[in-house]
Formats: C-alpha cells, structure tokens, sequence
C-alpha cells in the first residue's frame, strides 16, 4: 500500500474513533497519547478499525511504532 | 397503580431532560424493561421500570426538563397478563401528550384488548383509521392495517428508534425528523451516517410541510455543547466541592512491580485477535475489585451518618469525554466477572460513554471509583472521592524505571498506584492493606 492510502486509511479510523479530531491535527509526529488523547481502548479500537479496512493486523509487540501518527502511517503503507 | 419517576442517575444528578419515550401508552412492561431515556449533563440514559404492568399514560413530554423524582408515567399493575386488565386501563385512551410532532395530537379510542393485539402484531394505532363507534379502532381495522403493511417484522417499531448523540445533534441542525430516518445501527439505531445531509433528501420535508431551516443551525450547536460543556463543569465542580468539604480524605500511595502482570498480558494477547486483546486497565480494575471485597471499608457509601458497605463491587470507571469532562458509570459486579468479559464490558462501558448511552444502574450503582489517568501520561493520581462513595484509586503510567534488588540494579515496568479514601470509615492501616492486596493481586495475574 503506499503512503497515500495508508494515510487515507488512518484519517478514517481517527474520524471514526475520535471524531473530535480535526483532521489538520493529524500532522506527522502528533503523539497519539499525549497530544490526542488517545488512551489504551480508543487505540485498541484504532487498530482494529485499521485492521477490517486494510488487513494489517498489528500484533502488541509492534503498539511502539504507532506511537505518532506518522509512525501508524509508515506502519499501516509497510504492511498492507 | 404505579408512578414511575425522574430516577437519581447520579449524586451529583438534580434534573434530567425527558429525551425520548420507549414505550407507549398500552404497552406491557415487566419489571427491568427499558422504558424512557433521559439526558443528564453527562450522558444519555436508558432507565428501566421496576413494576410490571400496563403504561396506562405518559405524564411528561420529551424535551421537558423535569426533577428527581418527577412523575414521567403511570404504570398499572396487571393482575394477569391476560388481555383483560382492570378498569383502571381504560383511562389510557384519554388524550395522551403528544410524543412525536409530526403524529396528530389526538388518538382515536381504543380499548385496552385491541392496543394489546396492536401491539402483538406490530400495528402502529397511530396509523390506522377506526371505523368503530366514534372512530374508535376495531379488531378488524388492525387486521387490515397488519394485512396492508405486510409481516410485521417489515414495519419499523412503532416506538421512536434508538439514536446515537451525533446523529441526533446532526438531524437537529439539518432540521431533520429522526423517525422519518431509516437507522442502520444495531436494533434499527440511527447513526450519524444515516441522517441526510439535507432536509430535502429525507422524507421529513414531505412529512412536515415545512422547509429546513437554513442559516441558523449554522451557529446553534455550537453554543448548546458550549453550554452542555459548562453545564457538565458546573456538575463536576458541585459534586467535588460537596466532597471536599464533608469527606476528610486521606492519601496513600504503592509503586506496584508491574513484570508479572505484563509478561502474562503479553502473552495471552499473543494468541489473540484484536477484538480479544486485553489492556493493563482490565487487569488493575480486576484487581481492585477482588482487594475491594476483601477489605469491604472501601466499598460503599457513606450516607445518613454512617458507613453502608456493598455486597456487590460496581467499579466506576472514570471516563473522560473527548469533548470536556468526566464520566464516571459502573462496570457491574466487576469482581464476579472473568477478565475476558471484564474487558469486553470495559471496552462497551467507554465506548458508549464517550458516544452513545449510558443505563440508569451503570450511572447510579457504582460503589467504588478508580481512575486510570496513567493512560494519558501521568505517574499519579491524587483523586477527589465521588460521594457517597468513600474511596477512589487511581493508576498511574506505567513506566520502565531502575530497580535495585540484591545489590543488583536492573530495570523493571512499574505502576504508582493512590488510594484517597475516607477516614469517617477507615484509616490509614486498611487503606494501605487495600493497596497492598491489589499489588499482591497484580503479581498473580493468571489467577485475576
């Protein structure tokens, strides 16, 4: 998948998990939890939405490198 | 006969706004049946009944803003649940208030049996014509109202569908009628996807006449969850002035060694689908609910002068809204409760929390509240008990710090874990048993 999808599919599940969220929030090295108020379950519904509309299925030992939303992007264009 | 009322939903709960009826005049309800949903500050609400019986009228309007303890409806016991109810029913075929605007204000008469067998086939009274004397609805008006609409399971409730708070706040500023809305949701429930983007693409614009309203919406919502957030701040800040001025709250706090409880986690998430994984929070609510029935002088309220204990552990779970403020509802008997069905109802509890709505026990009942702000990055919580309760705890991050152990330094996950609690019905030596039992607990995690 390249960059551009992943993003798409990102800005998705941010729309879908945290409506609140404007998407202009979502710039690249924004940190899930500190400056979006992510918490553990919102994540956890993150990657699931991210896993029924892309395929990737983000095993735990892997959460680190979702920790920015840059970071997710990269994740979800490296393995979808 | 039966009142049923404007429930507490909450110590910190004076009024609540009527926003929808679940039930209609007629209808058969059992003792745990959902009957209305009212919005508070915080949330929206499912209430329940405590009777069983007919509804045999609506006493409040939706939208009316009414006490505690407020009559909404009256309820008339049923000696069977025969067709044949007592005289009393019959007063339900007096004018009933209006519950649906686009509905025409008056009802033709219908005898209790009939809106009984409406009922059971799915006829909407307010659909059929009676050909009856003085137009009241005969059994045969039914059988043809049920013949035109098709099998029943084709028509939609007649009971105003469930809706999320989005997509009720998009269908106000599109001035859209949620009942002309066909919902996708589970149960029929209107989502935000379904409500039109414009009046005009709905059926309301023909259902009501009237053009949407344009320009005004525009500004409108805004202000209200303006005023909803400052209403939800105002609550919040009645509700802790009132507890630190009456509770002499005491603090404690525990570094909790967090290697065993994650290295289990870890592993039993390895094997696991997503929709199965568990989180920390799961495991440290489990604990605290198991220390709680241990050292019982946590769990309860406070209230009349002295400590009631609660055989049940309801922990509240402390959830903030993305739009401002804190909620607190209950996970039920969260002691009893495996940790696989912990988190499912966890994850359920937050999600409709934040989105959708809360039921009157989860918002009444909890006994006991924990805040889990390590989530959102902090180390520790000085938590603000919630009365009546008379302890909170809170959970800090969990952090990779250096340990020393034998002369060795090494480096381990731990937790800072806080108790505030109430020295009216414990001290210092019970809260800190508490704390302890929940560390001893988290270090035997196959067990939680």
């Amino acid at each position: 998948m390249n960059t551009q999808q992943a993003r798409a599919a990102v800005e998705a599940a941010f729309a879908q998990i945290a409506p609140d969220i404007e998407p202009s929030e979502l710039i690249g090295d924004a940190r899930l939890r500190q400056d979006l108020d992510i918490d553990s379950l919102d994540f956890l519904r993150l990657v699931q939405v991210i896993a029924d509309t892309t395929g990737v299925d983000t095993p735990e030992e892997d959460y680190r490198q979702l920790a920015t939303v840059g970071g997710f992007v990269e994740y979800v264009a490296s393995h979808g | 006969m039966g009142e049923f009322r404007m429930p507490a939903l909450g110590a910190d709960m004076e009024r609540g706004t009527l926003i929808e009826w679940l039930v209609k005049p007629g209808d058969y309800v059992h003792r745990g049946d959902l009957v209305a949903a009212v919005e508070t500050d915080k949330s929206v609400i499912d209430v329940e009944t405590f009777e069983d019986g007919v509804v045999a009228e609506l006493l409040a309007d939706v939208g009316e803003v009414l006490p505690i303890g407020a009559p909404l409806a009256r309820i008339t016991p049923t000696p069977s649940a025969g067709a044949a109810v007592g005289p009393a029913v019959e007063k339900a075929s007096a004018p009933v208030p209006v519950i649906r605007s686009a509905r025409p204000s008056t009802r033709p008469a219908v005898t209790p049996p009939v809106r009984h067998y409406a009922q059971l086939v799915g006829v909407d009274l307010d659909m059929v014509r009676g050909t009856g004397h003085g137009g009241a609805i005969t059994h045969a008006d039914i059988e043809r109202a049920r013949g035109a609409a098709g099998p029943p399971q084709d028509k939609p409730p007649a009971l105003r569908a469930r809706s999320s708070p989005r997509a009720r706040k998009l269908a106000a500023e599109r001035g859209i009628d949620l009942a002309s809305v066909t919902g996708t949701g589970p149960g029929g429930a209107v989502r935000a996807e379904d409500v039109p983007t414009t009046a005009g693409a709905g059926e309301t614009a023909a259902t009501t006449g009237e053009p949407p309203p344009a320009a005004a919406p525009r500004t409108a919502p805004p202000s209200k969850s303006a005023e909803r957030t400052a209403g939800l701040r105002r609550t919040i800040g009645a509700l802790m002035s009132r507890s630190k001025k009456t509770i002499p709250h005491y603090y404690l706090s525990t570094t909790i060694d967090m290697r065993a409880a994650l290295a289990w986690m870890e592993g039993a998430n390895a094997g696991r689908s997503l929709a199965e994984r568990l989180v920390p929070a799961a495991l440290l609510l489990k604990a605290t609910a198991l220390a709680a029935r241990e050292v019982p002088e946590m769990n309860g309220y406070f209230a009349d002068d002295r400590f009631q204990p609660s055989v049940s552990v309801n922990i509240g779970m402390v959830v903030a809204l993305r739009t401002g403020g804190i909620v607190a509802p209950a996970l039920l008997e969260a002691d009893s409760l495996g940790l696989d069905e912990l988190m499912q109802r966890l994850r359920d509890l937050v999600s409709r929390a934040r989105g959708g709505r809360l039921q009157r026990a989860e918002m009444a009942e909890a006994t006991l509240t924990v805040t889990n702000l390590g989530d959102l990055g902090v180390d520790s919580v000085f938590g603000v008990i919630y009365p009546p309760q008379v302890a909170l705890v809170g959970f800090g991050r969990i952090v990779e710090r250096p340990w020393a152990h034998d002369a060795m330094v090494g480096v381990r996950h731990e937790l800072t874990a806080t108790l505030a609690a109430d020295h009216r019905v414990s001290d210092g030596m019970r809260g800190a048993r508490f704390l302890s039992r929940i560390d001893e607990l988290l270090q035997n995690p196959e067990a939680l």
